[in-house]
């Protein structure tokens, strides 16, 4: 199988980038904060260098997603990926997962907080 | 590889090092409405775009079907990025709020700590769908109204109150989505009114 250019821009390119997945590993919310664990190496996949490359300070998927021009499922692959690999490591969000259950009120005190100084 | 990288002209401004907790607040409005410009008032980024695809057969549901071979729909959302300390970044979610954007709801915005309901008075009944949704997914919200220059018909808060058909307990606040600091003034009445519904429900 011939390797096509991942910028064609329809959806074969996303399978390509994907090997033809499309689940994606949930536990990566938009704001789980990614960081690199190791330098890239010789003959990894191009959008796993980029992401080791983006990742050696904090990065949110959804920062990720948009840097490397790609929706955020197939992000969430290729960090699921790099996470099995160890190449990565992932700060997930502390607030409230489910819907409708409010954070809890020192986390808002502090985000008040830090809204108020900008 | 290194300098190849670096001769990319890079716009992306990094975290601190020790970010490490993500939080999310949607802003949600119609086309035109202002919601990217809300964003840009506030953001210490440049607003970013990105996109969510979805299956056919994955609306509303989980898909565990292949990529390829489905009609796929595509959803646009921009964002940008406060950072509120050394640990602490908030994004905020300019979301288009129409049918489709709700299916995918709970694939991105579950753990939103709240929604903006940004209004314009020249075409109200697009917040209607939208306070809907949200009062559906229970997410706590307040409603700016976004003033315009050429507003020739000025309603006043208690008007649009009651043609939103908002109850008394939804903060209604005016902004001018162009000027940072009445961008900052909504957030902040969000994270109050957010604030006062965790307190109570701990005191109970």
């Amino acid at each position: 199988m011939t390797r096509r250019p991942v910028d064609t821009g329809d959806p074969d390119r996303l399978y390509m980038v994907t090997g033809g997945r499309s689940r994606a590993d949930d536990a990566f919310d938009l704001v789980t904060l990614v960081v690199s664990e190791c330098e890239p190496t010789a003959g990894m996949q191009s959008e796993h260098v980029r992401i080791l490359e983006m990742c050696r300070h904090p990065t949110a998927v959804v920062e990720i997603s948009a840097e490397l021009k790609l929706p955020i499922t197939v992000v969430r692959i290729l960090l699921g990926d790099l996470l099995a690999m160890g190449r990565i490591t992932a700060r997930h969000p502390r607030a409230a997962q489910s819907v409708a259950s409010l954070p809890d009120s020192a986390l808002l005190k502090e985000v008040l907080h830090g809204l108020r100084n900008l | 590889m290194g300098s190849a990288t670096s001769e990319l002209p890079s716009q992306r401004t990094p975290l601190a090092d020790a970010a490490e907790t993500g939080l999310k607040i949607v802003i949600v409005g119609g086309f035109g409405v202002g919601k990217t410009t809300l964003v840009r008032s506030v953001s210490e980024i440049r607003p970013l775009n990105t996109e969510e695809v979805m299956t056919q057969a994955g609306v509303g549901v989980d898909d565990t079907s292949e990529v390829a071979g489905k009609t796929t729909t595509t959803v646009a959302f921009d964002f940008g990025r406060i950072s509120l300390n050394e640990r602490m970044v908030l994004y905020l979610f300019g979301a288009p709020g129409q049918e489709r954007f709700w299916f995918l709801w709970d694939r991105l915005f579950s753990g939103t700590l709240g929604a903006v309901v940004l209004v314009d008075t020249r075409r109200m009944d697009e917040s209607w769908y939208a306070i809907d949704r949200l009062e559906h997914h229970k997410l706590p919200f307040v409603v700016a109204v976004n003033r315009f220059d050429d507003e020739t018909t000025r309603y006043s808060l208690d008007e649009i109150r009651q043609s939103l058909a908002l109850p008394e307990h939804v903060p209604l606040i005016d902004c001018d989505a162009r000027v940072r600091q009445s961008g900052k003034d909504v957030l902040i009445t969000l994270v109050d009114h957010l604030y006062a519904l965790a307190t109570a429900q701990e005191t109970t």
